[in-house]
């Protein structure tokens, strides 16, 4: 059986798994849709948090950005899961107590004011979309290998698959769904890691692997510092960013984390407060399983590529020839992500080798005149390819690669899904039930939702056809959004009773719009390429780059609201009551709708 | 009516004693968040390069690792302190 075979075999069958959860669990009411009935287990809520949370950029993107930088990303991993901890302590429980569907609900009562909700919906659908835009950047490049096509079929394909299984179910369809879908990513995640650690290190598990010896009793990291050097990149273990630009993306993303909405509303659907507290706990071990994984991902595969390049032990050796690529089949999975466009190579000195090095480096700009070398040859290296075509660079069996293929659409599939759902429930719920026609009837309610879906899904497709970066930054950009927007509103409205209505909205426009003023000044206006005026080597306001901006964000929305709010009324009685008991667990009943 | 308002007080008052614990538990565990990300990870690694770990420094491994697994630790210990001090309180849900 070919590889294409077996790939459509494991992603067909793992489909068929989710498509009949999805049917068995049906949502009938809409209760149902946005919040299963609350009856959903921590455990369980936790697992379907992390397949919710965990996207293309977790699964696909972020050890491939991790293993061409080393330590400097090192921010994706303490930003994506430090998020956490401020979504456990400062909000899950405070939300669950006060009991309603949707976040820009609490922000609307909270707040007193139904322009406050109306503002949280439209910062949640600014960051939301944006989100999905990611995602389809990483269904574009799985489906893009997996049927043999250009990444923009596979693109279009995706966001099919996408909208076809985002409206059948609801959150009680996901919820099920999506636990299914975690136990397929972190399978298809960890064996090829296994397999690779045992290959380079002898170690079973990964993550000590990364710590460990090689063969000849050389750490794995000393090794690999040492090979990328000769080759001219920076050395995978030091820092080489600047620190300032490194902590506030590092903060943006955890704030980020804890202002997205479809992550939030997982806590909804939690029988108890105090279960809440528990299911962020366990979101993160689920969680973490995968996070432990990736940097041991990212620098083995490394170390593969770049002895891959270099066979005969370093530059000494000599580079890889042409003729190996096209007939040693070690080297197939060169040809078959060259068809995607995602990868490509060039004999540039017509000397039948390929030669991979920096050639910015200026120390190797002088050997590479000596040796008659007039540039890099691996002249295009997707880093979102870099997960996927993990087991076939390091020469893993056939079902192992079918087996990631299904583990990165899942990924990609969950979030995008949890976020599709996030955004009707904001369209329908909290825009037209809420603000244009509370009359509205159940039935029109669970439609509008499913035609706000089709609209999101479209946007996000046609935006992810020139995505603004690699998934996992297009992801950052999503979190700085909801940084600073989202997360302040929350964190105000449940820990100060003196921010009022006047100051949480100044304070969520203003975050809002600052941040996303500074990242169209430097991905374009909407995203469309060549309208931006400065680029993330060289921001506008010093190292600050575009993705770690939602920090600064937030900061203006925090000031902003607490100078209006000296300004302006203060909040009536009936409001410091409402925050008061959201303060304490005691009478948390089923929520109600309105 | 009097025992009632009494009654009321009183609740007030520890509501308020259980609000301030809290608050407590939240900085500290924030304050260890922080420590070990940015700290840790980021800023003091320069420090922590004398000690090494498998081919590299400890900074490298909490940027990596350590820093994970903190943060699991310190959620778990706020949800059992936490449900604890509701108890304690009595203001746990039935």
């Amino acid at each position: 059986m070919d590889q294409f075979t077996i790939n459509l075999l494991f992603v067909g069958a793992s489909f068929a798994l989710y498509i009949g959860i999805a049917i068995w669990a049906r949502a009938g009411s809409t209760s149902e849709f946005y919040a299963a009935g609350r009856g959903v287990h921590p455990v369980t809520n936790g697992m379907a948090t992390a397949a919710d949370w965990m996207s293309a950029a977790s699964f696909i993107s972020m050890a491939g950005l991790i293993a061409f930088t080393g330590y400097d990303n090192s921010t994706f991993l303490m930003g994506w899961t430090g998020g956490y901890v401020l979504l456990a302590l400062l909000l899950a429980p405070y939300l669950r107590k006060f009991g309603k569907f949707t976040v820009s609900e609490f922000i609307g009562d909270r707040f007193y004011s139904q322009t406050a909700r109306i503002v949280a919906v439209i910062c949640l659908i600014v960051a939301s979309v944006t989100y999905v835009i990611g995602q389809m950047t990483g269904v574009g490049v799985a489906f893009g290998r997996f049927l043999e096509v250009s990444n923009t079929t596979g693109l279009l394909i995706g966001a099919g698959v996408v909208f076809a299984y985002a409206v059948f179910g609801g959150m009680k369809g996901v919820t099920y769904t999506q636990v299914a879908q975690y136990c397929v990513l972190i399978t298809a995640y960890t064996i090829p890691a296994i397999f690779i650690s045992l290959q380079l290190t002898g170690t079973p598990v990964p993550a000590l692997g990364l710590f460990g010896d090689t063969a000849s009793g050389e750490p794995l990291l000393t090794k690999l510092d040492a090979i990328v050097t000769e080759l001219g990149f920076n050395e995978y273990t030091t820092h080489h960013s600047n620190t300032l630009n490194m902590v506030l993306f590092t903060l943006s993303l955890m704030i980020g984390t804890a202002g997205l909405p479809h992550v939030i509303m997982r806590f909804f659907t939690v029988p108890k407060v105090s279960d809440a507290r528990w299911s962020a706990g366990w979101a993160l071990v689920f969680i973490a399983l995968l996070y432990l994984t990736a940097p041991a991902v990212g620098a083995m595969a490394r170390l593969n590529i770049s002895e891959m390049m270099w066979p005969n032990g370093g530059i000494d050796g000599g580079a890889v020839s042409v003729e190996e690529i096209d007939n040693d089949p070690r080297y197939d999975w060169m040809a078959t992500w060259q068809k995607t466009g995602l990868l490509d190579w060039e004999d540039k000195n017509g000397d039948g080798k390929i030669q991979y090095y920096n050639d910015k480096s200026e120390s190797m700009q002088a050997l590479a005149e000596e040796k008659g070398w007039v540039g890099n040859e691996l002249t295009k290296f997707n880093r979102d390819i870099l997960v996927l075509a993990n087991p076939e660079i390091a020469n893993l069996p056939g079902w192992v690669i079918g087996l990631v293929a299904a583990g990165g659409l899942a990924a990609a599939l969950s979030t995008a899904a949890g976020l599709l759902l996030a955004i009707s429930s904001a369209v329908s719920h909290d825009l037209i039930k809420g603000a244009i026609n509370p009359q509205i009837s159940e039935k029109g309610e669970l439609l509008s939702a499913r035609i706000a879906m089709a609209v999101a899904i479209v946007v996000a497709t046609w935006l992810g056809l020139n995505p603004p970066g690699f998934a996992a930054q297009t992801v950052a950009l999503a979190f700085g959004l909801a940084a600073a927007s989202i997360f302040p509103a929350l964190m105000m409205g449940i820990f100060s009773t003196r921010i009022n209505n006047t100051g949480a909205v100044a304070g969520m426009l203003a975050g809002l719009v600052v941040t996303l003023v500074y990242i169209f000044l430097h991905k374009g206006w909407l995203f469309i390429p060549g309208t931006n005026s400065f680029t993330d080597a060289d921001p506008l306001l010093g190292p600050i780059k575009s993705t770690s901006f939602g920090a600064i964000g937030a900061m203006v929305n925090f000031g902003v609201a607490y100078v209006v709010a000296g300004m302006t009324k203060e909040t009536p009685q009936e409001i410091k009551d409402l925050v008061e008991s959201v303060r304490i667990p005691r009478g948390a009943g089923v929520a109600q709708d309105h | 009516m009097a025992d009632q308002s009494t009654n009321s007080a009183q609740t007030a008052e520890a509501d308020k004693g259980y609000w301030q614990a809290n608050l407590r538990l939240i900085y500290i565990s924030l304050a260890i968040w922080a420590l070990v990300s940015f700290g840790f990870g980021i800023l003091l690694r320069p420090l922590l390069s004398g000690i090494s770990v498998g081919g590299t420094d400890l900074g490298f491994w909490f940027a990596q690792q350590g820093s994970i697994l903190v943060f699991l630790v310190l959620i778990f210990n706020y949800a059992w302190r936490m449900n604890k001090l509701d108890a304690e309180y009595g203001v746990d849900e039935e």
